[in-house]
């Protein structure tokens, strides 16, 4: 439908009727302070009893406002088509931070898990980086990225920049001033997902499970501790957020279930890459790149090898997770609680 | 010359994508300069000085930040025009949530940031509204839901804008801003130019001075506010 189609609609039918078939249609009327209107009368019926001064302070008279709204519609009922579907990112070399080309054409597919690993300062986030902003040669690495084998047009880029890439790292908080429920509702509400409730209490359900500590729906998200936010971060991500792609930096000492997030991530089919530290989440890694002063040096296939040194690392991790723990509890440590020791 | 206007509250990123942004221009020293528009104090200026961009500020005083933005951006751009810039920024802090320093035909930019609450987007106004590019920073310290959620709430305001994310310190994102400077209009003067949306109506007694809080103080242009019978 055209602008126009919702013009002849709203100028037609009751606003009641209107706010029953397009729910977003309340906040724009809210924005322009028409509230608690009579539901019988149409848009143009209760413009007129609206005082011209009032619709003036916002910029507008009677007809624009019906305009606008029709475009406000619009806009909001057009489908999500603008992402399309992800099937491959391709990462092609640039050059490192002496200048010396990088010899790269990794390709990387829905489901597949690829860490990034290297010294601080070797260029971790700056892949990452490059990876949000799809570039095409134009930044300091000159790296390119193809979409789907081929490079995205500029148009591409701009409109769905932001959309196509989703960003987890450690410096992110929560600001909002909501509940934990509100805020997946509202979530919810902005990807426009008609029943928002059963997504909402799987989300909810997630984030506990990859939290220690366990929250409710009515706690605030700015009194959640480190480890409740990533966990609600990270089940909101997977569940929640309309991006194929997502990118991570730095998830270790969030104090969650690291593989469990992983896996919860990768479960619902989107592309990871994240830079890590961390021995478990690199190796769980279907893939990791090795970065070297601003340059990929190497990309490597986790081996059955190092698939089979995973459990042992899982059990030396584990085993430090009882220890924190017993920590936690306010237990005394002793030397059962360490595995190794326990064989002397 | 190119001229680009920018706005947005105070401390949402302006200077810090404006630096960043000219730097992803890629332009020789000296060619790309900024005009600040301000109220009454900024330290804008030392951030343009240390990157040899050629600035300007304009501090509106006593006078209604509006109106001296609109009587002063012409002078503006025949100063970028003496200097000889391709590409002139003029950076307005200090307007009201009412008013928006936003030109026909001219690119528009505003800039607000994440941490400034969701519901910002709805109660900034025409400033927002009538933007061709609106541009979010800080993106790094919240959420990606909260980015989303915010983003979503700029598109219930301006449906016709353009959201671009940039990290003021980092400047991720800038190059894209970049682009869009790029691609605008050159022009020479303002003059018969139309502003975007309308200044705030004057004159009232305090416009002109008068301190006294009282009916018998008020004249002009008064809109009177009806409270509820206690
Ligand atoms: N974390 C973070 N901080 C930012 C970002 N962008 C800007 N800042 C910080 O926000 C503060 C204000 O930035 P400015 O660029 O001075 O803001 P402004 O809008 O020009 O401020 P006025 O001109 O004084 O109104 C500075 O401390 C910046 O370093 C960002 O993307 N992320
Ligand atoms: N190929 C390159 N050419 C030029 N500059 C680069 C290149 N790669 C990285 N850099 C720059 O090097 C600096 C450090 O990189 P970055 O922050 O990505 O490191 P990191 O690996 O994430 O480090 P940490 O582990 O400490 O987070 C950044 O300023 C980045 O822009
Ligand atoms: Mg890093
Ligand atoms: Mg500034
Ligand atoms: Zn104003
Ligand atoms: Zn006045």
């Amino acid at each position: 439908m055209k602008t126009l189609d919702y013009v002849a609609e709203v100028s037609a039918v009751p606003i009641g009727d209107i706010l029953r078939r397009y729910p977003l249609a309340v906040d724009y009327l809210a924005n322009i302070r028409l509230v608690g209107v009579d539901e019988t009368k149409t848009l143009p019926e209760i413009l007129e009893d609206v005082d011209e001064d009032m619709l003036e302070e916002f910029g507008l008279d009677r007809e624009e406002v019906i305009f606008h709204f029709s475009a406000f519609l619009e806009a909001f009922s057009r489908t999500d088509e603008s992402i399309e579907t992800i099937s491959s990112i391709t990462i092609l070399g640039g050059r490192d931070k002496t200048g010396r080309p990088e010899m790269l054409e990794l390709t990387v597919t829905p489901g597949e898990v690829v860490s990034i690993v290297g010294p601080t300062g070797s260029g971790k986030s700056r892949l990452l980086e490059d990876i949000e902003c799809l570039a095409q040669r134009d930044t300091p690495t000159a790296r390119q990225i193809l979409i789907n084998g081929s490079a995205p047009d500029l148009d591409k880029r701009f409109s769905t920049g932001g959309k196509l890439v989703a960003q987890l790292s450690q410096n992110m908080n929560f600001v909002m001033d909501l509940t934990v429920q509100e805020f997946l509702e509202m979530h919810a509400k902005s990807r426009m997902i008609p029943d928002s409730a059963e997504v909402v209490e799987k989300c909810f359900a997630v984030a506990n499970s990859l939290a220690g500590e366990k929250f409710t729906l009515d706690t605030k998200v700015t009194q959640l501790s480190g480890g409740q936010s990533r966990s609600l971060m990270i089940a909101d991500t997977a569940l929640l957020s309309s991006s194929p792609i997502i990118l991570i930096d730095e998830l270790e000492n969030a104090g969650i279930d690291r593989r469990e997030a992983i896996e919860i991530l990768v479960g619902n089919e989107k592309i990871v890459l994240m830079s890590t530290h961390d021995p478990l989440l690199a190796l769980r890694a279907d893939k990791r790149i090795v970065i070297r002063n601003g340059g990929v040096t190497k990309v490597i296939e986790t081996t059955t090898e190092e698939e089979q040194t995973l459990h042992k690392i899982e059990a030396i991790d584990s085993a430090l997770l009882t220890i924190r723990n017993q920590l936690r509890r306010g237990a005394i440590v002793t030397n059962e609680s360490i595995p190794e020791f326990q064989e002397k | 010359m190119k001229l680009i206007t920018v706005a947005g509250p105070p401390s949402s990123g302006k200077t810090s994508v404006i630096l960043k942004t000219i730097a992803a221009l890629g332009l020789p020293p000296g060619s790309v300069g900024v005009v600040k528009f301000d109220s009454l104090t900024s330290f804008d200026h030392q951030r343009y000085d240390e990157q040899q961009i050629p600035n300007q500020t304009a501090f509106a005083g006593k006078i209604c930040p509006d109106h001296h933005f609109v009587s002063n951006v012409e002078g503006a751009v025949e100063w970028g025009m003496k200097k000889g810039l391709s590409v002139l920024v003029t950076e307005s802090a200090g307007l009201c949530n009412r008013c928006s320093p936003y030109v026909n035909g001219i690119l528009s930019v505003c800039v607000i940031d994440n941490l400034s609450g969701i519901n910002t987007p709805r109660k900034i106004g025409p400033m927002l509204k009538y933007a061709d590019v609106v541009v979010v920073t800080k993106g790094d310290v919240v959420s990606q839901a909260e980015r989303e959620v915010f983003a979503f709430n700029i598109r219930e305001v301006n449906a016709s804008a353009t959201v671009l994310f940039v990290n003021g310190i980092t400047g991720q994102g800038a190059f894209m801003l970049a682009r869009y400077w790029q691609d605008t209009l050159d022009i020479r003067t303002l003059r018969d130019r139309k502003l975007r949306f309308t200044m705030p109506a004057a004159i009232c007694s305090y416009c002109t001075g008068e301190t006294l809080i009282g009916e018998m103080y008020q004249m002009g242009m008064v809109k009177r506010m009806e409270f509820d019978d206690a």
